[in-house]
């Protein structure tokens, strides 16, 4: 079998784990082969499902109490310190609301770009890969209407490297959003385009991808719209087509 | 997500323990309990690691992984007690040698049948699975640990977590298809008596 020694390595690449040169190699490879990009999405799926199953326990109320109070540092409690300590529980209180919400936030916003890199996997994997083939972003545009809830613009690509492949409906957090694909110098790029409403967790431009995501990624938020540009591409090129796409908007 | 403690200060503060031990709990309480596959034993585990790291906070190496301390004194506890000694007896280790596993034949639509839909289907085959299994799947997909983490918190080799990794989800995938082709085909026989 010709993909023997790469499928070999496909879980080890899917975790993000296989280095930086070769991950390329891989994912042109996996781009271009379609049992490879076949056997990548289930593994994808596969490990998304066990990473949503896995998290089946949660601790009661009362043990996380107990848990708390076990570890807290008991203060030495006078008269005196009294107002001190009420203030100090009531900044420590505002700060672990702060703290949870920060990290209920990132979790939501990883599981975001997790779906994205799902999505842009997908689509990789397809073997129709668009439901609207055109190169013409006059074309393309339209096709949208009446199937997402909102308008967006496409930048003008003349005297770019980047051409249009087509379009596709995506749906993120049950919400219909728009899914362009780009091509350059034989790379796809995903470009999503969703309500910013419609997501579970605040993202823009400081928003950090997750560390094991295995593409470049890049997000923002303009007019109401959230905007995500994903793909195997340079960083570079992911920012160039970023900044068309907010010229455009 | 990684927890380092910040190397310039010299000492740490008892409070700064609370303050990155919390929001670990809801993760090692989950692990806990797919270790023991027991509340109370998982409530147990979690409180002898909390307070065995506490103690243990000042000999804590600065500048090292911090969950991955934690996890490893929960593992470490959960071997030692009464579930982990009797799991450990009943399941032999397994002997991996380094090295990466050769590709193993896929069934996709399997995978795509219960990526979305068989999640009770899934935590059994995962209850089932040898408890280093287990415990590795659970690291690098839950818990989205790197390789060189996992290798930490187990102390093993990354080659051995590779190894061990590719065989645990070889065996996960084994015990699934029975169950899913036993699945598929109630739902036949079910559609067929809709049917009559």
């Amino acid at each position: 079998m010709v993909c023997e020694s790469w499928k070999a390595k496909l879980d080890t690449y899917l975790d993000g784990e296989v280095p930086e040169q070769e991950m390329r190699t891989f994912d042109a490879h996996v781009r271009n082969c379609p049992s490879c990009s076949a056997d990548a999405l289930a593994r994808v799926q596969m490990k998304r499902a066990i990473q949503v199953a896995g998290r089946r326990f949660t601790p009661t109320a009362e043990f996380r109490k107990r848990m708390q109070q076990s570890i807290a540092r008991k203060p030495q409690r006078s008269f005196r310190m009294g107002w001190l300590l009420a203030a100090a529980a009531a900044v420590i209180l505002v700060a672990g609301t702060l703290t949870t919400a920060y990290l209920g936030t990132r979790g939501a916003r990883d599981g975001v770009f997790s779906e994205i890199a799902d999505l842009h996997v997908e689509t990789l994997a397809s073997s129709s890969p668009v439901d609207v083939i055109s190169t013409d972003r006059h074309t393309v545009k339209p096709w949208f209407q009446g199937k997402i809830p909102f308008a967006f613009n496409l930048p003008e690509l003349q005297n770019s490297e980047f051409s249009l492949l087509g379009g596709r409906m995506a749906y993120l957090n049950q919400t219909p959003g728009a899914h362009l694909i780009y091509d350059v110098r034989k790379h796809h790029i995903s470009v999503f385009v969703f309500q910013e409403r419609s997501l579970p967790a605040k993202v823009n431009e400081n928003s950090l991808s997750p560390k094991k995501l295995p593409f470049n990624l890049e997000t923002w938020s303009q007019g109401g719209l959230c905007y995500f540009v994903i793909g195997d591409a340079s960083p570079a090129d992911i920012d160039s087509l970023a900044k068309l796409f907010k010229a455009a908007s | 997500m990684f927890y380092y403690v910040d190397v310039s200060g010299a000492t740490l503060q008892p409070d700064s323990f609370e303050e990155l031990a919390m929001p670990l709990f809801d993760q090692l309480y989950n692990f806990a309990h797919w270790l023991t596959q027991n509340r109370e034993e998982a409530e147990d585990l979690v409180q002898e690691t909390y307070a065995k790291a506490l103690k243990g906070f000042s000999s804590f190496q600065l500048g090292t992984n911090f969950r991955a301390w934690m996890y490893r004194i929960l593992r470490n506890t959960f071997l030692t007690s009464r579930t982990g000694l009797k799991v450990t007896m009943t399941v032999p280790l397994d002997t991996e040698e380094d090295g990466t596993e050769m590709a193993v034949e896929r069934d996709t639509p399997e995978t795509l049948l219960f990526a979305r839909s068989n999640s009770d289907l899934l935590q059994s085959a995962i209850d089932e699975l040898p408890v280093h299994f287990r415990e590795i799947l659970l690291l690098c997909e839950v818990e989205e640990m790197s390789y060189q983490e996992i290798a930490e918190t187990l102390s093993v080799p990354i080659g051995t977590v590779m190894s061990r990794l590719s065989r645990a989800r070889r065996t996960l995938r084994g015990l699934l298809r029975p169950q899913l082709q036993e699945g598929a085909s109630a739902a036949i026989a079910r559609e067929t008596n809709h049917g009559l």
